[in-house]
C-alpha cells in the first residue's frame, strides 16, 4: 500500500533558527502515530509540512505517493483534493476558530470545498450532535471554554471526514476532565481506519492514541518504534527530554527517585 | 482612591513601597489600562447578551432590521423639520424600551457621548451663522443667532437620532447576523469577511493585552514616571502588534488548511415570517410619514 506520508531528508528553517534537519520517516495509511519531542524539537513544523502549509527547504515530503510541493497545491483541483483528505487541528484553538459562530466554523471547510447548501446543513447538524456541541451552534468562539473550543476545532476538521487527521498538542491547556473527553473523541474517530498523527509531549495519552512513535530532538529523528517500546525506554525518554527524574514520596519514603513523564506540560509551544 | 478601588477589583495586592504616593500613580496608570481593557470586553459581551434576549427588535429578521433602521437613519439625516426630527427620535426611544434597551444605557452609551462631540463641532456655528441675534455671550459680547442655534440643534438632533437607530441595530442583532444581512444586500464579501474577523480577534487581542498589563503590574515594585508610563504603553502596543501579525499568519494557515483559496463563502439561512413583513411595512410607514410631514 502507498504510504500516507513519506518524508525524505527534509530540512526546514525559520528565519532565526533551523527547525528540521535531515528528517526522514514514513507513515503508513491507517497508522496511529505519535510525534514525541520536547519544545522546539520540530513536531509542529513537521505537522505543518505534512499539511502542505510550509514546504521543505531541502528534501521531499510526499502524500499518498505524490510530492507535496507548492506548485502542486497552487492548482485548485489538486489543493481541494488534498484538503479533502488531510485535516490539521492546531494547538491553539483561537487560531483555528476564526468564524463568527460555531455553525459558521463547522460550515467553513465544506463551503470552501464547494459542497451543496443542503449537504452542508445536514453534515453540520450531524457533526454538532456527534460532538455533543449542538447547544453551542450559535455561540461565538469567544464565549466558549477551553475544552469547548478544542472540541469545536476538532469537529470543524472532522466534518470533512479526512482520511488523515493531524493533531498538534490536542490536550494542551485542558483540565483533566476536558482532556479525557477529548481523548475519548479521538479514540472514537480513529476506529474508522483513519490515519492519525499526533504531536505531543503528554506521554499519558500516547498509549491511547498511537501504536507507533517517532521521537524528535532538535529537528532530527532520534528513535522510532512501537509505542510500548519507546515509552519503556527510560534512557531514550530522558535524553529526548520528554521524561525526567525527580524525588517524590512513596509510602512515606521521601528519597524515592525515578523518571517521570512530562504530562501536564503540554500547554507550552512545541514549535 | 480610584486606583485602590480598581486594584481591589482586579485582585492585585496594593501593598508595596509607597514612594510618597508615587507608587499609586504608576499602579493607577496600569490599573486604568488593564481595567479599560477588561471593561471593553465586558461591554462587548454584554451587548452580545442583549442581542440574544427576547425583545421587540430581537424578534425581527436581521434583514428587515437592517433595511428598516438604515432607512430611518437616512430619513433622519435628510429631514428638514425639527418637529419631525423630534418625532423620529421618539420612535427610536419607543423601539428601544420594548427591546430591553434601557434609557440609562442609551444615555450612557450614546446620548452623552454624541452630545459632547456634537457640541464641540457645532458651537462655532451658534456664533458664526449670520441672522437674528437672540443673545450675546457675557464679557465677550459674541452674538448668538437664531439661525445658528437652529442649525446646531438640527445637527445635534440628526446625530442623536441616527446614532440611536444605529445602536439599536447593533444591540439587538448578533454581529454575525448583521454581517450575513449585509451579504444578502450585496455588501462586498471582502468587507464582510474583514468585519467578521475583526470582531472575532478583537477579543483575542483584548485578552492578550489585558494579560500583558496584569503581568507587568504584578512585577512592578517602584513608581512609574510619566515618561516610563508612555514607554510601557508604546512597548505594549508594539508587542501587541507583533502578536497580531503572528496571529494573522497562523489564522491564514488555519484557513488554508481547511480549503480557503482567497474566496470567502457564507451560508445565508434567514427565514422571514409574516411579522417581519408587518415590521417592514411599519418602518416604511414611519419613514414615509416623516418625509410627507416635513414637505
Amino acid at each position: 500500500m502507498i504510504p500516507a506520508f513519506e518524508v525524505v531528508d527534509v530540512h526546514y528553517a525559520y528565519p532565526d533558527a533551523p527547525a528540521l534537519q535531515g528528517l526522514s520517516l514514513t507513515i503508513e495509511q491507517g497508522q496511529r502515530v505519535a510525534l514525541l519531542g520536547a519544545n522546539g524539537s520540530g513536531k509542529s513544523t513537521l505537522l505543518q509540512l505534512l499539511d502542505g502549509l510550509h514546504f521543505a527547504d531541502r528534501g521531499t515530503v510526499s502524500a499518498f505517493g505524490e510530492a507535496l510541493s507548492q506548485e502542486r497545491l497552487q492548482d485548485d483541483a489538486a489543493a481541494f483534493a488534498f484538503r479533502r483528505r488531510v485535516g490539521l487541528v492546531f494547538q491553539n484553538p483561537d487560531v483555528q476558530l476564526f468564524c463568527p459562530t460555531v455553525f459558521d466554523e463547522l460550515a467553513f471547510g465544506p463551503l470552501q470545498l464547494g459542497w451543496s447548501k443542503d449537504e452542508i446543513l445536514e453534515r453540520v447538524d450531524a457533526t454538532l450532535a456527534e460532538f455533543s456541541i449542538a447547544s453551542l451552534k450559535h455561540r461565538p468562539p469567544h464565549r466558549l471554554s477551553g475544552g469547548e473550543k478544542k472540541r469545536v476545532a476538532l469537529a470543524s476538521v472532522l466534518i470533512l471526514n479526512p482520511e488523515v487527521l493531524l493533531l498538534d498538542e490536542p490536550t494542551a491547556g485542558l483540565d483533566p476532565q476536558s482532556a479525557s473527553e477529548l481523548i475519548d473523541y479521538l479514540v472514537k474517530c480513529q476506529g474508522s481506519g483513519r490515519t492519525v498523527v499526533t504531536a505531543t509531549h503528554d506521554l499519558d495519552i500516547v498509549e491511547d492514541i498511537a501504536d507507533r512513535c517517532f521521537v524528535l530532538q532538535s529537528g532530527r529523528l532520534v528513535a522510532s518504534g512501537a509505542t510500548s517500546e519507546i515509552l519503556d525506554d527510560e534512557a531514550l525518554c530522558a535524553s529526548a527530554h520528554i521524561a525526567h527524574a525527580h524525588y517524590h514520596r512513596h509510602g512515606g519514603a521521601l528519597d524515592h527517585r525515578h523518571h517521570h513523564r512530562h504530562s501536564g506540560e503540554a500547554a507550552r509551544s512545541s514549535k | 482612591m480610584a486606583g485602590a478601588r480598581a486594584s481591589a477589583k482586579m485582585g492585585v495586592c496594593d501593598c508595596g513601597p509607597s514612594y510618597d504616593g508615587r507608587r499609586q500613580r504608576g499602579g493607577a496608570f496600569l490599573d486604568r489600562l488593564a481595567g479599560g481593557l477588561v471593561h471593553a470586553m465586558d461591554h462587548a459581551l454584554d451587548a452580545d447578551d442583549l442581542a440574544r434576549r427576547d425583545g421587540l427588535l430581537q424578534r425581527l429578521d436581521p434583514r428587515v432590521k437592517l433595511v428598516g433602521l438604515l432607512g430611518l437613519i437616512v430619513v433622519a439625516v435628510f429631514v428638514k423639520s425639527l418637529a419631525v426630527l423630534g418625532g423620529l427620535f421618539l420612535v427610536a426611544v419607543a423601539l428601544a424600551l420594548p427591546s430591553q434597551v434601557t434609557l440609562s444605557r442609551l444615555i450612557k452609551q450614546i446620548w452623552l457621548k454624541v452630545l459632547a462631540f456634537t457640541v464641540l463641532i457645532t458651537l462655532p456655528a451658534v456664533f458664526l451663522v449670520p441672522g437674528t441675534v437672540i443673545a450675546r455671550v457675557p464679557v465677550l459680547s459674541w452674538p448668538v443667532t437664531l439661525q445658528g442655534v437652529r442649525s446646531a440643534t438640527f445637527l445635534l438632533g440628526r446625530a442623536e437620532t441616527a446614532a440611536t437607530f444605529a445602536l439599536l441595530l447593533i444591540l439587538t442583532t448578533p454581529w454575525p447576523h448583521v454581517l450575513k444581512a449585509l451579504r444578502v444586500f450585496r455588501a462586498p464579501i471582502v468587507l464582510v469577511a474583514i468585519l467578521g474577523m475583526t470582531h472575532r480577534y478583537i477579543f483575542v487581542l483584548l485578552e492578550s493585552a489585558s494579560r500583558m498589563f496584569e503581568a507587568r503590574r504584578s512585577r512592578m515594585v517602584g513608581p512609574l514616571s510619566p515618561r516610563d508610563r508612555r514607554r510601557v504603553a508604546t512597548a505594549t502596543a508594539g508587542v501587541l502588534l507583533d502578536k497580531a501579525l503572528h496571529l494573522s499568519t497562523d489564522v491564514q494557515s488555519a484557513m488554508a488548511s481547511r480549503g480557503y483559496r482567497g474566496e470567502v463563502r457564507l451560508i445565508d439561512d434567514f427565514h422571514a415570517t409574516p411579522i417581519d413583513g408587518l415590521a417592514l411595512a411599519g418602518f416604511a410607514a414611519v419613514a414615509s410619514a416623516a418625509l410627507w410631514l416635513q414637505a
